[in-house]
This record gives C-alpha cells, structure tokens and sequence, in this order.
C-alpha cells in the first residue's frame, strides 16, 4: 500500500472486524497459503472492507424499516404451520412478526424449546421421559375412573398404576396434593383410590366438584399444557405449547443454557435485556427464513437494538418507541395529534426540529442522508495571517 | 407564486414553542373585533365587523386588505375576536381543568401539597424538563395529579377541600352547587406561577385562567374561504357557520344580561353558547351532539380539519404535493437500457427542468427561446431579479434580446436528462430511481422489463409518476445517489435485484447450451443487436465456420472477468462452461451480476445486463419458442402409469380411512387420531405429486416447450404435471377442504366420506379439465387467497408505518455510531462491523483473488 493510504491501513487494522479476520485465517489454512499470499489477501481485504463501510448520514432506520415492510406484504397470513408432520403448530408470518414488534405479553402460541443435558437428550425415550415431568397435568389423565356417588355426597377418583407411574406420582402423593388443594371438603383414602366427601347435600354442587377434580393440576410445571419430543441436530429437545421458562431452568435435567422461549417479555423477566435482544432477533429471523424472505440479519438486529435500547422493552407502537420520543411534532404525525398537541401547550413544551417529519412538515431539509452536513466557513481571520503562523 | 416587489427572506425554524394564547395575546394579534353574524349586506359587500370583514383577510378579486392593504393572494390573512359575554370553558382541555380543580386549594388558590414536598416535585419536574425527557415528565405530571386529588385541606389557609366533580361534558359541581365558568376563572386566577410548576405546567405558556375564554380568537377568512357555487350563490366554510351561531348566542346572551333577564333565562343561553364554542373546537365530544349543517352533515371543525389520515398533519403537513411530474400507463420497452425511462412527447413538451443560463450554454438555449412552445423549446424565462417571464410569441424578441447569464431558462425535457422514476406503493428506496430520458412518441411511459421487480409493477394497466429536478442539487443526487444503476444491489439482502428475465433468458440458454453453434450470419446478427463492435474469435468449429453460443456470450463480458460458480466458469472474459441461467442473472439474486457489480461498478453491471439482454433477444428472435397444447401429451404407457399411481394411492387412504375408523390408528405424539389420519393422508396424496413430476419429465424431453421453459425460470415440471398428470390435493390453511355442508364437503357425497376425491383431492390434470367437483374445490383454494390478500395489505401497510415512524430518525453519524433525533446511540457500529448491506456479498464480504 502506498504511504497516503498509510492512516487509512492504521485505521483498519484497528477497526477490522475479528471475525472477519478469523474467517481470513481459516480459509488461508485451508487452502495452504504462503504468508505473502495471506498478506496480499490480507491487503484485499482491507480495501473491499474499507469500501463498504456505511456512509455517515446513511438512514439506517428507514431502510431497516423498508427491508422488514417490503416483503411483508408478500407474506402469507397463514398463522399456522406445520413444519414437518410432527411438530406443534406455532404462530408464523406476518401475524407473529406483528406480535413480535408490538411486545405482546403473551404470545398466540407460546412455545419453549428445551434443550436436555446429557444422556437425557440421546432418545426420544429419555426425552419423553423428561417432558412428562414437564408437562402439566390434570387429575383427569391420571384417573381410570371417577365417580359420583350420589347417597353420601361424595366423589370416587380410581387410579390408572400406569399413568401414575409416568408421571412419578403414588396415590399416597395424590392424596397429599388433594388435601393441600381442595379445601372444605374430606379428603380420604379408599380401596387404592381417593374419596372427597362434599359437606352440603347438592347434587348440582357435586357435578361441580367432579369437573373440579377432573381439571385439578397435580403435577408438571404450570402453563405448559402440551409437550413433544423432537429430534433437532441429532439431539433430542422438548417443544412445548405454553411457556413458563423460570420453572423449566431450574429442573436438573434441562440444560438451561440454551432453552429458550418465544415469550419475549418473559425472557426480558426472566433473564434480562440482553437475552430478550437476541429472542427478537431470532424470532423475526425464524419467520422470515422460514417464508424464504431474505433479509439481511443487520436489519432485525437495529430493530431489536431500538427496542432495547433504554434497557427496557419498547415496543414499535404509539405507547413504545414513539412516545418517548422528544419531538411534539414527531409524536403527532403518528396517532392522536390533538392529544399530543394540548400536552405540549400544558407543560410548554419546545420542539427542536431535530428529527424527520418535523422538519417535513416546516419544508426544511431533514437531517438524515444529504441533509445533514452542512458547511461551516469561519469569515473573520485574514486567510494570510493563519498561514504565516503555521509555517513558522 | 409570490409576485410581489419585497425581497424573499429565507430564515430557518429553529424550534416551535407550543402554548396557550392568552387574551392579551389574541389582542394583540387580532385585527378587529367581530360583533356581527352577518357577513354580506344587501350588495354583496362584506358587512364591517362581521365574519366576513375585510380586515381578516381578502378572498375575493378586486378587493384590498384594510390592514395590509394586500390582495387576493399576497394578503396573508388576519385573525379577529369576539369578545364573550360570559366566560366558557375550552372543551380540548376539560381533563386539565378538573384535576387543577381538585389540585387547588378552593379557597386561596395555593396548591394542596404542604411547601416542602412541592419543592422536591418542582426539582423533579424541572429535571426531567431540562432533559427532555418527555415520558417521564408526563407520567410525573399524571402521578402528582392522582396524589393531589386525595389530599384533604389546605395546607396554607386550613380550608377543608370540597371534591369538585365534573359531570361531563363541561358542568362542574362544588358539592351540589354549580361551578360557573366564571369562578372557575376566578380561582384559577389566584393560583401564584410558583405553585404551577409544582405541576409541571410553565405559567409563562400557560396560565389556568386562560383555559376559561373571555375572548374568542378568530380565525383568518383565507383558513375558512367561501366558495360561490355556479348559481351564484355563496357556500360558507363550516368554520364560518359555527362562528356565526357563536356571535348569534353571544349577542342574545349579552341582550339579555343588560336587559337584567331572569337568572335561569341566562343560564341556558349561557351554556348554550358553552355547546357552541365546544363543537366548535371539537365537533366529537362524547355526550355533545354534533353540530349540524343544514343538510344533516356533521360539521368539520377545529379538531377534525387536524385529525386523522386525511387531517392537516398527516395529510399537508407530512404529505407534501409537487409540481413537475407526470404520470400515465406503463408499457415494456426491452429496446431500452435499463437504466432509461420512455417519455411521451406530450410530457416532454409540457413540464420542464430550469437551466441556468451562462456564456457557454446562452447560444444553445437561444434556440429554445426562439422555438418556444415547438419541442425541444422553453416555457419561462426568470431573470436576475427572480421575475418569471413566459415565453410567447410576442415576448420571445424581447427575452432574447435582454438573456444574459444568470438567467434561469425554463426548457423542456430532453433525451439524457435525469428524473425520478416512482411506482406506487413506495415501499423501499427502490421504487423511486433516478433514470435517464428517452422520448418516445407514444403516450405511455415506457420501462425495460427487466427493471420491473424493485418497482414490483406489470404491464396490466400499472401506472408510473416521473418527477423532474428542479435544482443541480436535486439533478446530481438523483445521478450520484439514485440512479437505477447505483441500486442493482438491494440494502435488503445485498444482492442484485435487478437481472434478466423471461425470453432474454431464453435466449441465453438457447446461445449457451452445450453443443451450440451458429453460423455467421447468425453471429453478425447476435452482435449487431447488441452493438458490440468486436473482431470475431477464430470459429470454435473450423470445419464447418461455426461459432459455439459461448464465444459469442463471451464478447459481451469484461474482458478480465474471471468467475466460478457451480458449473458455470469464467476465464478472463470467456465462458468456459456451463450454461447461463436464471442463477446467473436473473433477478433478485443472479451472482454473476452481482460479483460484476462488485468488481466493475454500476457503470459496467449496466452495460453487461444490456448487451446481454440484446443478446438474448436477437437469439429468441432468431430461433423462436412457443407453447401449444400437444406439448401436453402423454403416451398410453405414462397415461396408464399414472391412473395406476392415483388407483394406489386411493386405496392406499381408503385404508387409512378404514384403520381410523376401527380406532387402529397410532397417533403421532401430540396429535389426535383423527388429526394423525389427516396427516398421513396428506402425506401420501402430496407424496405423488414428485414421482409422477419425475415421470413425465422423462417423457418429455428438450423439445417440449415447456421443459424447455423451465429451464429458462418460466415455468416448473409442477406447471407441467399439474396440466398434463393431475391437479393435486387443494389445501385450505394447510389441510384438505373439510368445509361445507354437515359431515361433507359438497351434496356429491355421502355423510362423513373422508376419502380423497371428497375432502379436495383432484385427480383431472388442468390440460384435460376438472370436472365441476374440483373446479369446485380449484375454487374455494383461489378466493381464499385472494381474501388472504386482500386481508394482508393493510395489516402490512400499517406495520411498515409503525416501523418507519419509530425508526425514522436512526442515522449513521461521523463517528460510525448509530444514532437516534436526541443523538443516542443506538448501536456502536452499525450490524456490530459497519458493513454496508448494498456493499456487501449478501451481508458478507467475498474476494475475487486470483
């Protein structure tokens, strides 16, 4: 390189991404190259990274926000897919990246995907053993039978040993779990099963309680309601319906280091800022890789770097991201102007023209792209003066 | 236009305080004091001191403004008054005046809160107020509101608070007496600054009492024109109509109080002019009836006209309209490069782009001074002092004989010219390019094809808009920073988005497929389409003068290209093998245009998509392809094969069918029975489609058409076998159709048939024709897309606002941060590497090395 393009190098070999160079080094191994190959491709390297630097100015937020709406609109609506035959349905295409961007606390389809510790994910058995202790479940999957005796007032649950036994329960726990959960009522044990005796002598109130009992949760964590085992990678994982990802860490099976949630609000709760960041990144990829729309994964991360930016999550509606926004203006060109327009005349608010619309609205450049820079000439000090004193 | 003598001043906004007028304010600003509803007399002349008063601005031809003494045009318009003769309440602040209500104390007006805790609520709200920090200042505000609202007494003068409700719309209660606006006026005016800013409010852009009108601003006659309809008659904007039912009830309510009316008589005139003034500043009040006009229509006032998409904010404010544009049809034009745009004479010779006059061009635009209306001439000429001359034939000696540089020329358009080429909906940066003019003598605007993908457009009635630079500076970003050529790659994905297609493409498969050879006729003709001015390479079959498709191919490439890809190699400009492809150079993602782009620049990747498409057009020309319905045809043998394959396979559901009926079914874990009989009969009807699409494809062979089509990215072996096999199963959401009527689809069949023929499965090809059960079937498939679509646009469109409006702002800076308005970071390097995604090889960086 000549000595003008000296700075330039400095500044590269400061700035060149590691990953990139990391990236050199593997394909010069690979390829067995001489040290002046690699220096020469070092040089190639440096130039083509040094051109496509981003320009100042450059309106990253707008094309950010083009690239996701562009093919939005030629996604399909289809909320639901089956990837693969036996995989759970979960929320896909425009509807989940809407939900994503506006934040909602529960998602359609909420979802984990647990990964297992050794030797739990090497068989689907072993896998299916962990998700039955996962999953939740009700009373009524437990029993063979249940029965309403109407003479004294009571309900008979039978046991199926089997069922019991997959889900690591006795009857003696059983009826431990019925005592702590059903209140007013007694509780017994009988011929293997377990007898509630109702005080009041009504049958619609016994009808009542049978339902009850059938939907009692008595064991596995709450809110997963479904869980499949599925093979991912060679490994067995668990997909659940239903998302409770601080109760699933902490079972010793599960490798907590890499299950995840597509809640996103929950991952923010649960395990901060910075994990929620990379769950918006990944659930926006995840539908857009699976509508074959490609879109450059820059783009989802500026979105998910604005929506954490202040370290808690915002949300691309008029109660997130534009309502923090400083400009009176800004805020009432997006919804309810009066609103807007009245608060600012109550607290005197001042309007500094520094962002888009603003300056839209008032026909002045925008301080984005060619309208930022502008030129500062300094008229006062005589040109000749100045450059006496610098060659002296 | 400004016509006027005064020099233009430019000046830049700074900033935009909002506040609340005060009536010394309106005072100041108004220019009269209406006091009559009438607005003509007898003569039709504004009545003085009516609404209509020439003092507030001048609508009419002919007349003069009496305070600016401007015309029709140059008057900008003055404000008036009324004076009210009772106090009202402004209904857009009716939430505020209730919770300062309650924040006061009724007695003497100082806040409820003892003086040292006001203190900390002071610092806190100017703190947040000196760091902009909007969101935080309003929750303060609403948090101290809620807190005041408990407190029990005063903490100055002891006074027991009395709760003050508000019975909406605009009547207060204090207890079970009601509070008049007029006290409500009084005790606002007792509140000292001080206490103010313990609510966040700045006295100096806001006092309380001002919430209470005594006076009425009213708004310039230019805000609120009348129109004279064809009769003659004169409509008054609805503006006008609310004022004057405003002074109508003012007069009679001031009538009354001198005539000492009785107390109740007041009253309701009182709160009639309350309702007045309230749907005049917001005419959907909950609780208030709407305003009418005569004709029943609800009236447009203050709050409407800013409101809403078609409101002053989102409609004029941030919509902005031009001058200099056209639009029309568009219609494909392969003959033109692609960075071209087709414009008609017509538009050419209509709007125009402003050239600055200088010794070395005042000759040249002489010329289109002297043509003047006949193209290529002029319109306008503007000389030094900003006057605008037009260019007639009477004016055109005097014009020519004054020109001299520093003059702007107004010419019309011409070939080579720069302009903004824009397809509706503008959904990314690439539907709006720079590209150069082309004069065509139709009246459509004409595209290259192969530009129609950024723009999303076709050719079935899809209109486009042209926009003319108006300044150098607008002409040079829209060749350095827009033009067509600098937005082959897309920032989306970094890849090329623009690339040959359809018969082009055709064209090149034809020239590069293995064992072609052209004779030189051929050859000379290939070339000559495409302008190449090359010595021809020895042939590459001696015996008999022929050259092989890749030699030609090879002239129109750079001539130090090298590129590798699958089977498609490059060597210093010549192809070595493989066949060029849609991959290649098809849009939205042909590498070989993209590595060119990369290597070579726009300027390049430009002229090699051009020559090639020429190319490729001259061999479609040349060598001819076309479709018909034997190219359908399956032999006996196949025919039968394939009924055989359908017969197993329905038999192989049957069984599926009958195992699910029995209960024998295994579920697949995590589905019920029925939903795992489902899956699989999907599996197995979806399952056929491959193997029968792998046997008609080996029937038919390279001169099929369509196999001949599919190779050149126009159709599928899908297409083929769904025409000449069979149509498939039609899915709806992803299953079998089980719409319909009770247990079937369609009365054709019995109660609870899930075989494949009843759920949707059609076993006719599209070639022969369904019969009217799957035509029906095909159907509900169609419109439930169609709806899909329909349903989808506007969920979309208004995702894209939300992520454009909170997005807007985020720009790279010097420093190479992203940053937010408020200079925020948003990110340290933009991506985490700074790259460019539209400098970039598909987020990456690639290198040609050799």
């Amino acid at each position: 390189m000549s000595s003008d393009s000296a700075p330039v190098s400095n500044w590269l070999e400061k700035n060149l991404p590691g990953e990139i160079l990391a990236d050199l080094e593997k394909t010069a191994k690979e390829h067995k190259l001489s040290e002046s190959q690699k220096n020469k491709l070092l040089d190639e390297l440096k130039k083509r990274y040094a051109n496509s630097q981003i320009t100042p100015g450059e309106a990253v937020g707008i094309i950010t926000a083009q690239s996701i709406g562009e093919p939005g609109t030629q996604m399909t609506m289809r909320t639901h897919h089956f990837v693969g035959v036996a995989e759970l349905n979960v929320t896909l295409g425009l509807p989940r990246i809407i939900e994503v961007l506006d934040l909602r606390k529960e998602p359609k389809t909420p979802s984990m995907l647990i990964y297992l510790n050794q030797p739990h994910n090497q068989s689907r058995e072993a896998a299916e053993k962990v998700a039955n202790k996962i999953r939740q479940v009700v009373l009524g999957e437990l029993a063979k039978e249940i029965s309403m005796s109407i003479t004294d007032f009571s309900v008979f649950v039978k046991f199926d040993r089997e069922e019991l036994s997959a889900h690591h329960v006795s009857v003696d726990g059983m009826f431990d779990i019925l005592l702590k959960q059903l209140h007013g009522y007694v509780v017994e044990k009988q011929d293997g099963g377990i007898v509630i005796k109702q005080k009041e002598k009504e049958i619609k109130k016994l009808y009542r309680l049978k339902e009850k009992i059938k939907e009692l949760a008595v064991a596995g964590i709450k809110e997963i309601s479904n869980t499949l085992p599925i093979n991912r990678g060679g490994e067995w994982l668990i997909q659940t319906f239903g998302s409770n990802l601080k109760s699933v860490m902490l079972i010793d099976e599960v490798d907590d280091k890499r299950t995840t949630t597509n809640n996103i609000v929950e991952v923010a709760q649960v395990l901060g800022i910075e994990a929620a960041r990379q769950v918006i990144i990944d659930e926006i990829m995840k539908v857009l890789e699976e509508q074959g729309m490609p879109v450059d994964y820059r783009h989802i991360m500026l979105i998910a770097d604005i929506m954490c930016q202040t370290g808690d999550l915002r949300s691309i509606t008029r109660h997130g991201i534009t309502s923090q926004k400083s400009s009176v203006l800004a805020r009432a060109s997006f919804e309810i102007p009066l609103k807007h327009l009245i608060n600012a005349s109550v607290v005197g608010e001042t309007d500094q023209l520094r962002s888009v619309v603003e300056n839209i609205m008032v026909n002045q450049a925008v301080p984005v792209g060619t309208g930022l820079p502008g030129l500062v000439v300094k008229m006062k000090e005589p040109e000749t003066k100045k450059r006496v004193k610098h060659d002296s | 236009m400004v016509t006027s003598d005064e020099p233009i001043v430019t000046k830049k906004i700074e900033r935009i305080a909002f506040g609340v007028m005060s009536p010394s304010w309106v005072k100041k600003v108004a220019a009269v004091q209406v006091a009559s509803p009438e607005l003509y007399d007898a003569d039709g002349y504004p009545v003085e001191k009516g609404l209509m008063d020439l003092s507030m601005g001048v609508i009419d031809p002919g007349l003069r403004c009496k305070v600016c003494g401007g015309r029709m045009k140059t008057c900008p318009g003055h404000f008036g008054y009324i004076q009210l003769a009772k106090p009202v309440l402004n209904i857009l602040y009716m939430d505020l005046i209730h919770n300062l209500l309650r924040c006061f104390c009724n007695e003497c007006g100082r806040v409820l809160m003892p003086s040292d805790k006001a203190d900390t609520w002071r610092t806190q709200i100017a703190k947040a107020k000196r760091e902009n920090n909007v969101e935080a200042l309003y929750d303060l505000q609403k948090n101290i509101f809620a807190l005041l609202r408990k407190s029990k007494k005063c903490f100055y003068c002891n006074a027991k608070k009395i709760d003050i409700v508000l019975e909406k719309p605009t009547t207060f209660y204090l207890g079970d007496a009601r509070l008049w606006p007029a006290q409500i006026r009084e005790l606002f005016e007792k509140v000292p600054d001080e206490d103010l800013a313990v609510l966040g409010i700045e006295p100096s852009s806001l006092r309380p009492e001002w919430l209470v009108l005594t006076l009425l601003l009213v708004p310039p006659i230019t805000i609120r024109p009348s129109i004279t309809l064809v009769t003659g008659e004169r409509s008054e904007d609805d503006l006008t109509h609310k004022l004057s039912d405003i002074i109508r009830v003012n007069q009679r309510l001031l009538e009354n109080i001198n005539a000492g009316a009785p107390e109740i008589i007041i009253e309701d005139l009182w709160d009639l002019l309350q309702y007045h003034i309230t749907t005049y500043f917001d005419n959907s009040v909950p609780q208030v009836p709407p305003a009418r006009h005569k004709t029943n229509r609800p009236l447009k006032t203050l709050s409407q006209r800013i409101k809403g998409k078609e409101g002053r904010i989102r409609y004029n404010l941030a919509g902005k309209r031009v001058n200099f544009c056209a639009r029309s049809v568009i219609t494909p034009d392969p003959f033109l490069s692609i960075d071209e745009v087709g414009v008609p004479l017509a538009v050419a010779s209509e709007i125009t782009i402003p050239e600055r006059v200088t010794e070395w061009n005042k000759e040249w635009l002489l010329g289109f001074i002297k043509r003047g209306d006949e193209y290529p001439g002029a319109t306008y000429a503007i000389t030094l002092d900003g006057k605008r001359k037009k260019i007639t034939d009477d004016t055109k000696e005097q014009i020519i004989a004054e020109l001299a540089p520093g003059w702007i020329i107004e010419r019309h358009l011409l070939n080579g010219d720069i302009v903004l080429f824009n397809r509706q909906p503008s959904l990314h940066k690439l539907s709006l390019m720079g590209h150069y003019v082309r004069i065509v003598p139709t009246r459509t605007l004409r595209i290259h094809p192969a530009v129609c993908p950024p723009y999303n457009a076709d050719f079935d009635g899809d209109e486009m808009n042209v926009h003319l630079p108006q300044t150098e500076e607008a002409a040079a970003e829209a060749k350095h920073l827009l033009a067509l050529g600098r937005q082959i790659i897309t920032p989306r994905y970094g890849l090329s988005i623009i690339g040959e297609r359809e018969d082009v493409l055709a064209g090149l498969y034809l020239l590069t497929k293995p064992d072609a050879y052209f004779n030189q006729e051929d050859v000379s003709d290939f070339l000559t389409a495409a302008g190449i001015d090359a010595s021809l390479p020895e042939p590459e079959d001696k015996k008999n003068g022929m050259w092989s498709g890749k030699q030609i191919i090879s002239l129109a490439m750079p001539e130090d290209l090298s590129f590798e890809h699958e089977n498609v190699k490059i060597e210093n400009g010549k192809l070595k093998s493989g066949i060029i492809t849609h991959d290649y150079i098809g849009p939205e993602g042909g590498v070989l245009i993209h590595s060119i782009y990369i290597k070579y620049g726009p300027e390049k990747t430009k002229e090699f998509i051009n020559k090639l498409n020429y190319i490729g057009l001259a061999v479609v020309r040349k060598y001819p392809y076309t479709f018909s319905h034997s190219d359908l045809d399956l032999s006996n043998k196949t025919r039968e094969k394939i009924k055989e394959m359908l017969a197993n396979a329905e038999a192989e559901v049957k069984k599926i069918v009958k195992s699910h009926k029995e209960g024998k079914i295994i579920p697949i874990p995590g589905k019920s029975a029925s939903e795992t009989r489902e899956a699989m009969i999907l599996s197995i009807l979806n399952g056929l489609r491959y193997p029968v699409g792998e046997l008609i494809k080996h029937e038919a062979t390279e001169d099929n058409n369509l196999i001949f089509m599919s190779k050149c990215d126009m159709a599928s072996i899908i297409n083929l076998s769904s025409m000449s096999g069979f149509a498939g199963q039609q899915a709806l959401r992803g299953e079998r159709i089980k719409i319909g009527f009770t247990n079937r689809t369609l009365p054709h069949f019995r109660k609870g048939d899930v075989g494949a023929k009843s759920r949707g499965f059609v076993f006719s090809g599209y070639g022969n024709g369904l019969d009217p059960v799957e035509m029906f079937f095909n159907s509900i498939v169609g419109r439930d897309s169609l709806m899909d679509t329909a349903m989808r646009t506007p969920k979309s469109g208004y995702m894209q606002r939300r992520l454009i409006n909170a997005l807007q702002d985020l720009r790279a800076s010097y420093d190479g941060t992203i940053r937010d308005a408020e200079h925020k970071i948003v990110q340290f390097k933009f991506g985490g590497d700074n790259i460019d995604v539209s400098k970039s090889d598909k987020g990456g960086l690639k290198l040609y090395v050799k």
